[in-house]
């Protein structure tokens, strides 16, 4: 039972942290009907600016504080990835309004080539690390109710309590307030957005500086377990099951979705692994996604599709 | 006709020329509205009617005229400068946000009226409350006018035809316009549904005093509803007048039953 519960807890944790990288996606989903190519890459450039940053300011200013150290790299971090959005505004999509979803869709795939390559001359492409002060070693709770106890990485547990705070905040964004309403909106029609006088330019500057804010998390969380390389891009591909399954169109969904992925690869590789012979953890959060495909392709949470013949 | 005192010129398009590529859509068009009338252009299809209200409301930028609204003029609009100066539109191919609900998707057309800060929204707290309260219930009264009150939860993409167009019609309400563009109200409906649709246009214009232009190319209807008539054909001006007038026009006649030569 407490090794069950462990790699329960385990797989949550782990699922909380997929569901941050999707919310991501759903974000700018949402609000310009865009699916972002370049979410992944929004992670690694955040974590890159955000690594090098706090290796760089001690020698510039002469600050030695970690702390403080740290929260002057996230400000900049932060400064930088809205400059990305306003960019992408501005050079990209501002020139693609009432365009196709295709077209979006490509172009969005060219900015996530953009920001690898970027990213990787301004910053580097060593491997570095981003070091937050979060604690490594992992706490046995429960001891009194099971023999041995469950095992806890603090390190998973403060990052998924982030990211379910991060949730909560996004999600009281987008049903309370009317901007939040207005990001709906421009998703589901521009020129319609447009003619009740909503400012498309300003909506997806905020929308896609917000999701450069997600990216920053995600980045400091995955690349303190990770470390900051180009494979931290290839961590938004889990992401991409996760989303598939929640609904592109739900914050809910992605959270949900992201627990499920985690849990169930956990479980599945520990009791289904030695019958069907390992390495279920790769592709089981693919395969969940196929079935979702066939069998409602909206998601758990997305919004239905309704088709007029 | 006079339900209400018809005023001074409010929008004024002033010899208008747009074209796409060597498409002439429109050449040399100009015509005048009055505040508190009901102005509709007529004309066949292709004639140039939705590029005219595109140009007004800003979706397209004529290449030549100007546009003189509220004693401003322009070369040429932009949809958001258009919203805030107090032009309300609706979508000949409805243009709602499917995914939201009715109440959502009017609510929308109060944006340009909320002043709370994000912050105070999402918390809803202070006066974000006491705004958010004001605008619903700005938005319940557009509901019971239109008389949708059972839908008001119901997400637009399931709702019947007819219905969608009055919660298009509701979200531009909800704007508070000084001047509403109608882009074909009646497109795609029966009888009893062109009857609710022109009863609630004659309302919003006799209750709110809301200048109304439309673009209809059924020919009754238009001529019991509205005071005066623009005839275009072919991206030009071939009628301008009262019902009556433009009936007996006989460049209208020619351009809808087809000249004999």
């Amino acid at each position: 039972m407490g090794f069950f519960l462990e790699t329960l807890l385990g797989g949550l944790m782990t699922g909380m942290l997929y569901s941050l990288i999707a919310l991501g996606f759903v974000l700018i989903f949402k609000a310009s009907g865009v699916f972002n190519f370049a979410q992944g890459s929004m992670v690694l450039f955040a974590a890159l600016a955000m690594a090098r940053l706090a290796e760089w300011i001690p020698p510039w200013t002469g600050i030695s504080n970690k702390l403080l150290v740290n929260l002057f790299a996230f400000g900049i971090a932060l400064v930088i990835m809205i400059a990305v959005a306003w960019l992408v505004e501005r050079l990209v999509l501002g020139k693609l309004v009432n365009q196709e979803g295709v077209t979006l869709l490509m172009a969005t795939l060219g900015v996530a080539y953009f920001l690898d390559g970027f990213g990787q001359t301004l910053f580097g492409s060593d491997i570095y690390k981003i070091d937050v002060g979060m604690p490594k070693e992992p706490v046995i709770v429960l001891d009194k109710v099971f023999e041995g106890g469950v095992l806890v990485s603090q390190e998973e547990l403060i990052a998924a309590l982030v990211a379910a705070a991060l949730v909560g905040l996004l999600a009281l964004f987008f049903q309370k307030t009317s901007t939040g309403r207005a990001l709906r909106a421009v998703a589901d029609d521009h020129q319609a957005a447009q003619s009740i006088g909503i400012a498309l330019k300003h909506i997806w500057v905020i929308v896609w500086s917000v999701a450069g804010f997600v990216a920053i998390v995600a980045g400091i969380i995955w690349g303190s377990k990770l470390g900051v390389q180009f494979s931290l891009s290839l961590v938004a591909l889990k992401a991409l099951p996760v989303v598939i399954l929640g609904g592109l169109t739900s914050v809910p969904g992605a959270i949900v979705g992201g627990l499920i992925i985690g849990v169930g690869e956990k479980l599945s590789e520990i009791y289904l692994g030695p019958h069907l012979g390992g390495g279920i953890e790769i592709w089981f959060a693919y395969v969940l996604a196929l079935v979702f495909l066939l069998a409602r392709p909206q998601g758990l949470f997305g919004e239905k599709i309704i088709d007029r013949v | 006709m006079s339900r209400r005192t018809v005023g001074d010129v409010i929008l004024a398009v002033e010899d208008i020329s747009l074209a796409f590529g060597g498409v002439k859509a429109l050449n040399g068009i100009s015509f005048d509205v009055r505040e508190h009338e009901v102005r509709a252009i007529i004309g066949p299809n292709g004639a140039g009617k939705s590029s005219l209200l595109n140009c007004i409301n800003g979706v397209y930028s004529p290449q030549h005229g100007r546009i003189r609204f509220r004693g401003q003029s322009f070369a040429q609009m932009n949809p958001r400068r258009a919203a805030v100066m107090g032009i309300a539109r609706t979508f000949q191919n409805l243009a709602l946000f499917k995914g939201m609900s009715v109440l959502d998707n009017i609510m929308t057309g109060r944006s340009l009226r909320m002043r709370c800060n994000v912050l105070l929204q999402a918390l809803h707290i202070g006066p974000a409350q006491k705004e958010e309260l004001e605008h619903r219930a700005a938005v319940e009264k557009i509901i019971d006018f239109l008389e949708i009150q059972a839908y008001r939860k119901t997400q637009v993409g399931r709702l019947p035809y007819g219905l969608q167009k009055r919660v298009d019609l509701g979200r531009a309400l909800a704007m508070e316009p000084t001047l509403l563009l109608l882009d074909e109200p009646m497109a795609g409906m029966n009888l009893e549904e062109k009857q609710d649709m022109c009863r609630f246009i004659l309302d919003v214009n006799d209750e709110f005093g809301t200048t109304i232009v439309l673009i209809e190319h059924d020919m009754g209807v238009v001529m019991d509803i509205s005071d005066r008539v623009v005839v275009l054909d072919y991206g030009r001006k071939i009628g301008d007048g009262t019902p009556d007038d433009v009936r007996n026009d006989s460049d209208v006649i020619d351009a809808y039953l087809g000249a004999t030569h």
